[in-house]
């Protein structure tokens, strides 16, 4: 029981790291390399502003969404859309997308160095043990993980629901068609690809809480990030969350009960099994 | 209009360097410096080596240079990135030694990648004090590379001396004998973990718990779970920053009941006292200093002074130290002949931030800080290979 909850913590804050690049990817169709270091920023943010004046990492969320939405718009319109208009299929705007952005990577840890230096940051934020079910588990994970299943519900329920949720799907699935019925495709994948800049960086506020980061992390994260999106199946919110769950339960069991050594091994042969039986992903379309 | 105002700031940019010239009439030493500004150690990096490389240029600077031969020439730093990367440190060297035309080059930042320098320096001759290389190679790696100096220790000391304060408190009855001991698995984390299993066993310890985890785990909440429920008397972890932070953490969360806390390398950052506050009292790490003395004080001072930012408590001031062994071995040659600069420390005493440094006859500084433990909100020395102003070792009195 004490296992599954801490894996269950540990697949929410995967979830959090996941989500944004879930809907950059599949919705707007950006590989985006650089979604790591937007979700240090994000950490950078709550840090800074916890040192600077005490405010809670999870008031910063409110400030560095909108924040990150609009510099993320900015980021696909002026750099990515070009790319976008002149690609002449998929793949290769997978492929102009992945040297776009791993280049704004470098430009994004760039900055980050400048701006903050590259030390460690960490500080401390309800890091308080919480009795639940007989066991203790840190309360900052517990916020985390409880702001992770905010943000995926409300995610799930503006793309099923509303009529642009269901606009940005239509672009996921077929966005040549899309267009026929209407649909202004810049635009929305515009918005889709802000918003998952804007949920990633949330999720960056949200865990530096109990990760210890610095400005040339943001790699790991993206590499994270990428197993999870392409577990759950490209463009599936459900996916991401099932996959990030499963791959915290996961780990946490490995981690557990055999060997902490072996966890980054059950992950990857996770992945493996993953590929080989469900290319496509846990909830992905099979591509025709 | 933006043509004019470029030229005006041309001719305005030319007529300052002609007057900064004629100022500095004495050719500024070049020095190469190669260190991790990105990658996983960079962080590392940005707390212990480049505030320093930043310092000694100050310093020496405002005192009108290094004294070379009765001309005082002014020190002129060129910066690598290596990305923590041991092919971009290489290249690095390289280029510094043949193209930039360096005429001493720092050692660069970690062991492995100073490992990985080393038969570089040698090639090209320069003498390499390095400062931030954990090794128990030092017979060997000088055997090969004459002129590559050791000053921070080796695993054999780290360790030993973490053993040995085990044994005092038991030995005094205040602890028992179960040890919990998990480790990075990275190579300085296996490294350190072989020489402890062994010593520990020799000295009567009952492993409870000996685990390993993976560079940059998430949660680190099971093995301190795992740890608890074995019920040590001591907890020892050959961790690295990011896991020292995370480990530390849980322990607090878990309330670890231990009399022994013990976490490697990130211990000693003044970025762990501020992030822990009152529960950081107690905990033991790797490194030290005589965080008391004038000396280490006045360097600490100056240190915030320039840089912005406290020294670590260990490393920082063996960094600085080694720069000042070049320095002054520099100008007491006189000259930047490099091998006469290597034989000089070879074969004298220098008189550092860290106290007197002489190399043995492995190349290897003798004196080294090997255990700390925050008390009073600093990062004290309680143990070291012959160092000067060690304080008794407190057990760790609960999280609160």
């Amino acid at each position: 029981m004490d296992i599954l909850i801490t894996g269950l913590l540990l697949g929410g804050t995967y979830a959090l790291i996941a989500m944004g690049l879930n809907l950059q990817y599949g919705m707007a169709r950006i590989m985006n390399l650089a979604n790591g270091e937007m979700l240090v920023a994000g950490g950078f943010a709550a840090f800074w502003l916890y040192n600077a004046g005490q405010v809670s990492p999870l008031l910063t969320v409110f400030l560095v969404a909108p924040l990150a939405f609009a510099l993320n718009w900015l980021i696909y319109r002026v750099m990515l859309l070009p790319l976008v208009r002149r690609a002449k299929s998929r793949g290769q705007l997978e492929v102009d997308s992945i040297l776009a952005t791993f280049g704004l990577s470098f430009v994004a840890v760039g900055l980050m160095l400048m701006a903050f230096g590259g030390d460690y940051f960490s500080y401390s934020y309800l890091a308080r043990p919480v009795s639940f079910l007989g066991d203790t588990y840190a309360l900052n994970r517990m916020v985390a993980f409880l702001a992770a299943v905010v943000i995926c519900g409300a995610l799930y329920l503006w793309l099923e629901r509303s009529r642009a949720g269901m606009s940005i799907r239509a672009i996921a699935v077929a966005p040549e068609s899309a267009r026929l019925v209407g649909i202004d495709v810049p635009r929305l994948a515009a918005i889709a690809f802000a918003l998952g800049g804007a949920v990633t960086a949330a999720g960056g506020a949200l865990i530096s809480s109990f990760l210890t980061l610095d400005a040339s992390t943001g790699v790991v994260f993206t590499l994270k990030a990428l197993i999870i999106v392409i577990m759950g199946g490209v463009g599936d919110v459900r996916g991401t969350i099932v996959a990030a769950l499963l791959l915290g339960v996961m780990e946490t069991f490995v981690a557990a009960l055999i060997d902490p050594g072996l966890t980054l091994a059950a992950a990857y042969l996770l992945f493996i099994l993953i590929l080989l039986f469900r290319p496509q992903g846990l909830f992905g379309q099979r591509t025709t | 209009m933006r043509r004019r105002t470029l030229a005006k700031g041309m001719l305005a940019a030319a007529a300052l360097g002609l007057s900064l010239a004629s100022a500095q009439a004495a050719e500024p030493l070049k020095i190469g410096a190669v260190g991790p500004k990105t990658g996983p150690l960079a962080g590392g990096a940005a707390v212990t080596f480049w505030p320093n490389v930043k310092l000694w240029a100050h310093d020496v600077n405002a005192r009108g240079g290094i004294n070379v031969g009765g001309e005082m020439r002014p020190v002129e730093i060129i910066e690598y990135d290596d990305q923590t990367n041991p092919g971009e440190t290489i290249k690095a060297v390289q280029r510094l030694a043949t193209q930039d035309g360096a005429d001493f080059i720092l050692a660069p930042y970690g062991t492995g990648f100073n490992i990985a320098a080393a038969p570089l320096f040698d090639r090209f001759g320069y003498p390499m004090v390095t400062h931030t290389a954990i090794t128990d190679q030092t017979e060997e790696l000088a055997a090969k590379f004459p002129d590559m100096f050791f000053t921070l220790g080796g695993a054999q000391g780290l360790v030993g001396s973490v053993v040995d304060i085990l044994n005092e408190l038991r030995d005094a009855g205040r602890i028992g004998n179960k040890v919990a001991m998990v480790n990075v698995a990275d190579a300085f984390g296996i490294e350190m973990a072989e020489v402890a299993r062994p010593l520990l066993k020799e000295a009567g310890y009952e492993l409870v718990y000996d685990s390993s985890y993976p560079l940059g785990t998430q949660d680190l909440s099971p093995i301190v779970k795992g740890a608890k429920a074995a019920g040590p008397d001591a907890f020892l972890a050959w961790s690295y920053p990011p896991d020292t932070f995370g480990l530390t953490e849980q322990a607090m969360i878990e309330d670890l009941p231990v009399k022994v806390y013990y976490t490697a390398v990130g211990t000693a950052f003044p970025a762990f006292g501020a992030k822990f506050g009152k529960a950081a009292e107690g905990v033991l790490g790797a490194g030290g200093v005589h965080a008391d003395g004038e000396r280490f004080k006045e360097y600490a001072a100056r240190h915030e002074a320039v840089t912005g930012a406290k020294p670590d408590y260990w490393a920082s001031a063996m960094v600085y130290s080694s720069f000042q062994i070049l320095e002054q071995a520099i100008e007491a040659v006189g000259s930047t002949d490099r091998a006469a600069v290597a034989k000089y420390i070879h074969e004298n005493e220098f008189d550092t931030v860290i106290g007197k440094i002489r190399f043995d006859e492995n190349n290897s500084n003798p004196a080294y800080w090997t255990v700390g433990q925050w008390q009073g909100g600093v990062f004290k020395g309680v143990r070291s290979t012959g160092r000067e102003g060690a304080v008794p070792v407190r057990l760790k009195e609960g999280w609160k």
